[in-house]
């Protein structure tokens, strides 16, 4: 046993020399024999980025740090993104029966759950295909101009965009706001990583505001939905002035219109906790923008000018969007601040400023987009403070340590 | 004669106002929406800044150098109301549109910067084209940013509806981000990425 394990390391680093030993997998072989034509000098050397990325889809890469001491931590770019996409997975799954659900109860129909699955399968896939296939083509096409390697991070914003959009948007519409989100959200600072706006969410802004009529109202929230009738999610109807709202558990296991991934808090809560015990999101940042909203809610029920400020301050959490954006977009690590006190400060304000836009300004029924938004621009200025402050500290500290030293 | 050809030809392309001074970004983001307007304001300023060059040029010599740029600010001032009044006479309509970004070519950076930085060195005649030069650098991207937003953001060019019915008719929409000035914003960032990457020299070495 001990020999074979030994052997085998032999053998791989023979390998990297040219020569192949026979228990190396027939598909690694296939790869490694391919790869000189796509090296520097290769015939599609123009195609080095594509060959990589694929290679290290299939194989762990091979390499190394090459200046200074370096740990390198196990889990990677590709782990972290794959346990977002797992995470992702309820919502997803919970929100393509829901569009069935919705349109055959706004139909009144009743059919089988498979039915209701069948249908919601056939309006979302292809809007994950699309988001996938335009936003992966464009960062391949740029992967290869800039001879990067290709990032994973589109696969987790490639997810995303469906999730956040509703279920009746037009495809060439996703097409469009996610070469956009690509290009001037991600590419034009530089790709994954230097980004300084959640990609997914300017998408979606770029949706809501160049095409309003497919992105708000109440007749986008339910898939084909019949003439004559309306479909208003909780926060329309609330902009609308009425405060005639599903229950509060209706809202929470998720049987109402909303955008594909955001209706049930229930499949959002479960991804949560993925997300938390594998340490990949901030749980700073998560308990931070409960905080902040629920501290908003109260004020605005202690001010309660409105029906709206009157609303329970839980309400906040149920409705829209304001879970999914908690969970997985103010979370992000690109876009967040890096600092443990920035990211209080982050997300109280991004709390505070979602339950505020929604209440006060009716002409933005969901405020989540924007709160986040906002606060990713803020982001970089946050942790300047935190970290100038901190300096400060240390240097009047040190100043009246040696002042009490010389006497 | 290549020399005049330079200060006009330059200012269109690697010394652009607008992509690589990053003047007059004010005045580009309001007056875009529309074709009509973007090339009216475009032939406007570059009236003032060439005739102001040209005047400014000329007195050169004679401007104390304390007071210049209240002289200059007359000088400037006075052709932009001649130019307010024209345009009131013949395109009262745009005019209209225009608004209060005619009168604040006054303030537009390019006038003061072209006049600051050429006109109180260089003789009238090479002061005038490079006015011109500017004039039409800015006027170019004026015209390209109006250009995209007019055909995007309401499907016509110069008031006419170039995007046929049948288009609307099959689900497409115009994109109402395009009529908002972020838009403009990042059309010019646009430009400027492509033109930067056309002209390695003009990226910054901050490495």
């Amino acid at each position: 046993m001990k020999k074979n394990f030994r052997d085998f390391f032999i053998a791989s680093d023979k390998e990297q020399g040219g020569t192949l030993k026979d228990h190396v997998s027939g598909l690694r072989r296939y790869v490694s024999q391919i790869k000189p034509n796509f090296v520097e000098g290769g015939r599609f050397s123009w195609l080095q980025s594509t060959f990589e990325a694929f290679e290290s889809f299939l194989f762990v890469p091979d390499k190394t740090t090459r200046k200074g001491c370096q740990i390198r931590d196990a889990i990677d770019l590709k782990r972290t993104m794959i346990f977002v996409v797992i995470a992702l997975m309820p919502t997803v799954l919970f929100g393509i029966w829901n569009v069935g659900y919705q349109h055959f109860l706004a139909t009144a129909e009743s059919v089988s759950f498979w039915k209701m699955l069948g249908f919601g399968l056939a309006k979302a896939l292809p809007t994950f295909v699309i988001s996938y296939v335009v936003g992966l083509a464009i960062e391949f096409i740029f992967a290869q101009i800039r001879h990067h390697e290709v990032n994973e991070g589109f696969l987790v914003t490639g997810l995303l965009i469906p999730l956040v959009l509703p279920p009746d948007i037009p495809l060439w519409m996703v097409a469009l706001a996610t070469a956009f989100a690509v290009i001037i959200g991600k590419e034009a600072f530089g790709g994954t990583g230097m980004n300084i706006v959640n990609p997914a969410l300017t998408a979606r802004a770029f949706l809501f505001f160049a095409y309003p009529s497919c992105m708000s109202g109440d007749k986008v929230w339910i898939a084909n939905l019949p003439d004559a009738t309306t479909g208003p999610t909780p926060l329309g109807l609330l902009a609308n002035g009425s405060t005639d709202l599903p229950s509060a558990w209706t809202m929470f296991w998720g049987g109402i219109p909303g955008s594909l991934g955001e209706t049930s808090k229930i499949a959002i809560l479960l991804g949560a906790i993925l997300l938390l015990i594998t340490g990949i999101a901030s749980w700073r940042i998560m308990v931070s923008v409960f905080a902040g909203a629920i501290g908003m809610g109260l004020i605005f029920n202690v001010i309660g000018a409105t029906p709206y400020m009157q609303l329970p301050f839980y309400y906040h959490l149920l409705m829209g969007g304001f879970m999914f954006g908690a969970v997985f977009m103010a979370t992000d690590p690109v876009t967040a601040p890096q600092t443990n006190t920035g990211k209080w400060i982050y997300g109280l304000l991004i709390g505070i400023f979602a339950v505020m836009i929604r209440v006060i300004n009716p002409a933005y029924a969901e405020g989540m987009m924007l709160a986040i938004l906002l606060m990713n621009v803020f982001a970089p200025l946050i942790d300047h403070c935190v970290v100038a402050r901190n300096i400060k500290m240390r240097q009047k500290r040190a100043k009246t340590n040696s002042k009490t030293t010389t006497k | 004669m290549s020399n005049f050809k330079k200060l006009i030809i330059e200012p269109l392309r690697k010394t652009n106002p607008i992509t690589v001074l990053v003047l007059g970004i004010c005045s580009c983001l309001a007056v875009t929406a529309k074709l009509k307007p973007a090339l009216v304001m475009g032939i406007s300023v570059t009236v003032v800044t060439a005739f102001s060059n040209l005047i400014i040029s000329c007195l050169r010599k004679g401007i104390p150098s304390r007071i210049r740029i209240i002289v200059q600010l007359v000088v400037v001032a006075a052709l932009v109301i001649l130019v307010d009044q024209f345009l009131k006479a013949f395109v009262y309509d745009v005019s209209k549109q225009l608004s209060v970004f005619v009168g604040l070519i006054i303030t537009n950076c390019i006038v003061m910067g072209r006049l600051e930085a050429f006109a109180m060195s260089h003789k009238p005649w090479e002061s005038f084209l490079d006015g011109l030069g500017n004039g039409l650098g800015y006027s170019l991207i004026l015209v390209i940013v109006a250009f995209f937003r007019e055909l995007l953001g309401a499907g016509t060019l110069f008031g006419y509806r170039v995007i046929p019915q049948s288009f609307y008719e099959a689900g497409y929409m115009n994109n109402g981000l395009m009529i908002l000035p972020p838009m403009a914003l990042i059309i010019v960032g646009i430009i400027i990425w492509i033109q930067r990457t056309r002209h390695p020299e003009l990226q910054d070495n901050n490495k």
